[in-house]
């Protein structure tokens, strides 16, 4: 981190939330989109069959590219705060791991919850269940967003609605077809999902940046989409024949900063090359 | 068109050096010519990765306008997927056309908003994809009439049950090569982001399909 971050975080922490909140909540999009798309190109080369491979990696293209807009918004955003706009690869590649600000769910590893914390071995269960759940939420929360005063971000929204129509279709097939499938492909899409759901609460829980968004018209309540979100979820679950397990009061909080123990992992993968080279072109 | 309200600077950052300072003694087209010599230059240029359609045909080139300063040509153009890989590509030979065109000073405006759809495919272009092996789109899905029986390959629980997620309404996808509907989704996504791998029942071939979006 640069001399410069640390001022100019400094000086955004001075300001009142109705300044920064519009700030922080386009970053928390850029940052989910961004994770997820790094965790799912772990997948490029290694996918279980070409066709995945390659939805993987083009799903992939679309959440990075997501990201790309996202950023460079939020530097936008950020240079009418401070002053200073800031590049996209300034939020990917500079920040660290507190400054991220993306759900759990995006950071774990391909695998269930006794995954070391290094590479372990990928579960495809994972990977679906996940881009399952989080597709069917972003399905509900990029059109509520084509309606945002901030017309940017309401563009990126459009577009990103688009995209993840087609992902969502990928994965909830996915879900019927291993969930419904053989014994085993059964019994693992049903530990993903026991492993999965209870980090869907993060998602849905409202703290004081979603509320001032919300009141600002820039941003949605994301609880406020969870009814149309549980009926898509429980649709296709019922297709897959899995069962939701019991609700679970935890609440991981990513969003705050607070990571799990996978975070710093994934981003010395992410950033490494960045920082090895700083300032580099090709 | 409608672009968009604060234009955004691109945000795929060119690095190309830009023609903004020239002096009209070093831009030999005539300012009455410059829009349609920039029209003609930019018809030509090709999708990068489908170069058989131009951009102008895919709908990416949205517009070339004066700046106000009268003198400076904007081309403006908005990405296909928001990861297009692409995109550089295409300000950088869309900069570079004009360039050869004598139109400097100009610039290269992306624009997000309205979101590209292919609906703005041009018949010429639909026809060039076509004749490239590439089926072209249908409408886009939420205003297209439930046409024929032909489906995309969805998997489905093996005990019927009513639809927890309606399927898309999917017109029937034409092979490129024989003409035949009798095609079938094997991938949702193929070759590029933009399409989908399917094949043919009839002639047994398989072939992309470029996806409503």
């Amino acid at each position: 981190m640069t001399q410069t971050n640390v001022a100019d975080g400094i000086a955004l922490a001075r300001l009142p939330l109705a300044q920064t909140a519009p700030l922080q909540y386009v970053l928390r999009l850029a940052d989910n989109a961004l994770i997820l798309g790094q965790r799912n190109a772990e997948w490029c080369g290694h996918g279980p069959v070409l066709e995945e491979d390659i939805a993987l990696a083009n799903i992939s293209l679309d959440l990075i590219g997501q990201a790309r807009l996202l950023y460079s918004h939020a530097g936008a955003l950020e240079g009418r705060l401070t002053g200073r706009v800031r590049h996209e690869d300034d939020y990917a590649y500079w920040r660290s791991e507190p400054e991220f600000r993306n759900w759990t769910l995006q950071e774990l590893p391909h695998h269930g919850p006794l995954a070391g914390t290094a590479r372990a071995d990928r579960d495809y269960a994972v990977t679906i269940m996940r881009n399952f759940l989080y597709s069917a939420l972003m399905a509900e929360l990029w059109p509520a967003l084509e309606l945002s005063t901030d017309t940017d971000l309401a563009a990126i929204a459009a577009k990103s609605a688009k995209e993840v129509r087609y992902h969502l279709h990928h994965a909830a097939d996915w879900v019927v077809r291993l969930g419904d499938g053989t014994d085993a492909s059964h019994a693992r899409m049903q530990r993903a999902l026991d492993h999965l759901l209870p980090y869907m609460n993060e998602c849905f829980a409202v703290d004081t940046v979603e509320q001032e968004v919300a009141a600002q018209g820039v941003g949605v309540l994301t609880s406020s989409l969870r009814e149309a979100w549980e009926t898509t979820v429980a649709g296709t679950l019922d297709d897959a024949t899995l069962q939701r397990p019991a609700p679970s009061a935890f609440v991981s909080t990513g969003k705050h900063g607070v990571h799990s123990e996978h975070m710093s992992y994934l981003l010395a993968e992410l950033q490494g090359l960045a920082r090895a080279h700083p300032g580099a072109q090709w | 068109m409608r672009t968009h309200p604060t234009p955004m600077t691109s945000p795929f950052a060119p690095t190309f050096a830009r023609c903004d300072d020239a002096t009209p003694a070093e831009c030999p087209v005539l300012p009455a010519d410059r829009l349609s010599v920039a029209w003609a230059a930019l018809e030509a240029v090709p999708d990068p990765e489908i170069p058989v359609v131009s951009i102008r045909d895919l709908g990416i080139l949205r517009d070339v306008v004066l700046a106000d300063d009268g003198q400076t040509v904007e081309a403006i153009i908005t990405p296909t997927y928001s990861g297009c890989p692409a995109m550089s590509q295409i300000e950088e030979d869309v900069g570079r056309a004009l360039e050869a065109a004598g139109l400097s000073p100009w610039r290269v405006r992306t624009v997000l908003a309205p979101a590209w759809t292919t609906d703005w495919i041009t018949e010429a272009g639909r026809a060039s994809l076509r004749a490239f092996g590439i089926a072209p789109p249908g409408q886009c899905a939420s205003q297209a009439p439930r046409v024929g029986n032909v489906r995309p390959l969805r998997f489905v629980p093996r005990q019927p049950r009513a639809p927890a997620m309606a399927p898309p309404d999917v017109p029937p996808v034409a092979c490129p090569r024989c003409g035949s509907v009798h095609t079938q989704e094997l991938s949702r996504f193929a070759s590029t982001a933009c399409k989908a791998l399917y094949r043919c029942l009839d002639c047994r071939e398989p072939f992309d399909y470029f996806k409503p979006y």
